[in-house]
């Protein structure tokens, strides 16, 4: 028995090491699967909580065209959310495990969606910036080992570069705008620049799982390279749009050929995983609420499914 | 339940080259008035659907309510620029959605309501969906090249959202012992509302009479039909002789509107005359 367990092992790492993609039916190691529903259960949820955030200025965008758009981008959020949980799903994990898990506490989502949004401008930089290192996390993901999970990430990514383009957009008509207009932009920029570059986790010597998840190719670079190559693109962005990037020790190095930039602030990082974050409370009561007060309707649509399938068979 | 599934979002600019039609001035100002009371609803019942965004009873859900909020703007946006191409004074769909106060809004009352449960929302939607489709469905028609062109591309939209509700509202009616309840709550919250959708204001009178509006006679009964099947579908009753509240169309609205155009224009009201 054990050494059938080893040679399936072997073959696994050997698939995985040539690249080739693992599929629902193939055998996987457990720690592999548990891994993998951890992760891609939390960015399932990320998208979920991400809705919040933005959905907070629908209501309020400044043109027709604006909300429209805003509304088509949450709308894409909640899009990703369901084949992410449809990928979570193909592992043996169930949706509804997945949510409870998310309202209790035990699963976490991307830490960014703890920020209030305040201005207008926030749209803007919320599709600029976390759009934007989401997308540098997530474009090596198409590339990953899971299958399923890396046929979402394709379309996820597809998606999430036309909303970049679209918050850039709204930081340049800001940008190109009335006094006001431009204050708002950099008062934004100056909230997210920090808690963006926080998305790509922690510093790799404090990032336990990023050996294991490399060599099984669920990941393919480390924090830290994502996120200088993050700073690096954005730097002259922002220049571009005439932002004033909020660190004083950012300078270009000429030898590493990237920038040098400041500490982060891992005291705040640490505080809004553990719960402390301006928005952590609010955002799971609010989902909380939306499945309590929902919890009806379910009931209702599954109670009617049973009539109608009883019916049939009586007819 | 993935009966409304995901969609490519609508972004395109809804500039429809329509001519500007060669009306007598009286006439022109009864077809603007008249399309800036379709586009006032489509935005106002929008917008209400869209404060679901994120807050849905199930993704699915939160998605299809996302789409019809979503079609229901894009319709808006159309109306609003065939209102100002007609009027011609400069005005752009902007104008009209953010410049206008609550008594210059003449959506009726209905679209206006709070979304309330998700029961008060699909009943909502339901009473109007009926209404907007065989609005729609006639306008197509229209002598109005504006109105048939805006009308033939929505109605397509249009027969997504009454199967949508219709369905949901079945779903609900004859769902749990609970559901029942809530919906028959919901038909008592709304159905003094949908009188108002009928009754013809004197522009959609002289509008009627110029050729140009179907006869609201005809939708009434075409919409009748349609609650009544999914009405016993659902095992609910449909109330009779119910005292119809009106007052939308003329610009009297519940207070309700205040706050909805307070949300709406808050950042164009806040920094006037700002390119966003």
């Amino acid at each position: 028995m054990e050494e059938v367990q080893v040679n399936l092992e072997e073959q696994f790492e050997e698939k995985v090491a040539q690249d080739v993609r693992i599929e629902p039916k193939d055998w996987m190691p457990e720690a592999y699967r548990k891994t993998l529903i951890r992760q891609i259960s939390q960015h399932a949820h990320s998208e979920i909580v991400g809705m919040l955030p933005e959905g907070n200025w629908i209501t309020r965008a400044p043109s027709l065209k604006r909300k429209a758009i805003l509304l088509s981008k949450v709308q894409d959020e909640a899009g990703h959310g369901l084949y992410l949980y449809s990928a979570a799903e193909t592992l043996g994990a169930s949706r509804d495990q997945m949510i409870a898990d998310l309202h209790s506490g035990k699963a976490k989502y991307s830490s960014i969606f703890n920020y209030p949004t305040l201005s207008w401008a926030d749209i803007g930089a919320i599709g600029w910036l976390v759009d934007g290192a989401a997308i540098m996390n997530q474009v090596p993901l198409c590339r990953t080992s899971y299958g399923p999970y890396a046929r979402a990430m394709v379309r996820v990514c597809k998606e999430e570069s036309f909303h970049q383009r679209q918050g850039f957009e709204i930081m340049m008509t800001l940008c190109n705008g009335a006094t006001e207009q431009k204050e708002m932009a950099q008062e934004a920029f100056n909230r997210w620049w920090w808690p963006t570059l926080m998305m790509f986790g922690p510093k790799d010597e404090e990032s336990p799982n990023t050996e294991q998840s490399m060599r099984w190719r669920i990941k393919r670079f480390t924090n830290d390279e994502l996120r200088q190559r993050f700073v690096d693109m954005m730097v002259p962005q922002a220049e571009y749009l005439g932002l004033k990037v909020p660190d004083k020790d950012l300078k270009w190095n000429e030898e590493k050929n990237g920038y040098d930039f400041g500490p982060i602030d891992w005291n705040e990082f640490w505080n809004v995983v553990k719960g402390n974050g301006p928005c952590n409370k609010q955002r799971i009561q609010t989902r909380v609420k939306a499945h309590e007060e929902g919890a009806w309707v379910r009931e209702a649509a599954l109670a009617h499914a049973e009539k109608r399938a009883a019916r049939g068979k009586a007819a | 339940m993935p009966e409304h599934g995901h969609k490519t979002p609508h972004l395109q600019e809804h500039l429809l080259n329509i001519p500007v039609p060669d009306y007598a001035p009286e006439l022109r100002q009864l077809v603007f008035d008249y399309t800036l009371q379709l586009a006032d609803t489509s935005l106002i019942l929008g917008h209400r659907l869209s404060e679901w965004c994120g807050h849905g009873p199930i993704l699915e859900q939160d998605l299809a309510m996302a789409n019809i909020a979503l079609d229901l703007i894009g319709e808006t946006r159309s109306l609003y620029q065939y209102a100002a191409t007609l009027e011609g004074k400069g005005r752009t769909e902007d104008d009209l959605a953010y410049l206008r106060s609550a008594v210059e809004y003449k959506n009726p009352l209905l679209v206006e309501q709070p979304n309330g449960d998700f029961g008060d929302t699909v009943m909502r939607q339901f009473l109007f969906d009926g209404f907007h489709y065989f609005l729609l469905k006639a306008l197509k028609h229209s002598s109005d090249q504006g109105l048939s062109a805006i009308a033939a591309k929505s109605f397509k939209e249009a027969s997504y959202h009454i199967k949508w509700s219709s369905e949901w509202v079945i779903r609900l009616g004859d769902g749990t012992e609970e559901s029942k309840h809530r919906m028959e709550k919901a038909v008592g919250n709304l159905w003094m509302y949908s009188g108002e959708l009928f009754m013809m204001t004197d522009t959609e009178k002289q509008l009627l009479e110029a050729g140009i509006l179907p006869d609201y006679t005809s939708i009434k009964q075409q919409w009748d039909e349609h609650v009544a099947k999914v009405f016993s579908e659902a095992t609910l009753e449909v109330p009779q002789q119910v005292y119809m509240q009106q007052g939308g169309k003329m610009g009297k609205h519940s207070e309700h509107l205040g706050y909805i155009l307070t949300e709406l224009q808050y950042l164009q009201r806040t920094y006037p005359g700002l390119e966003w």
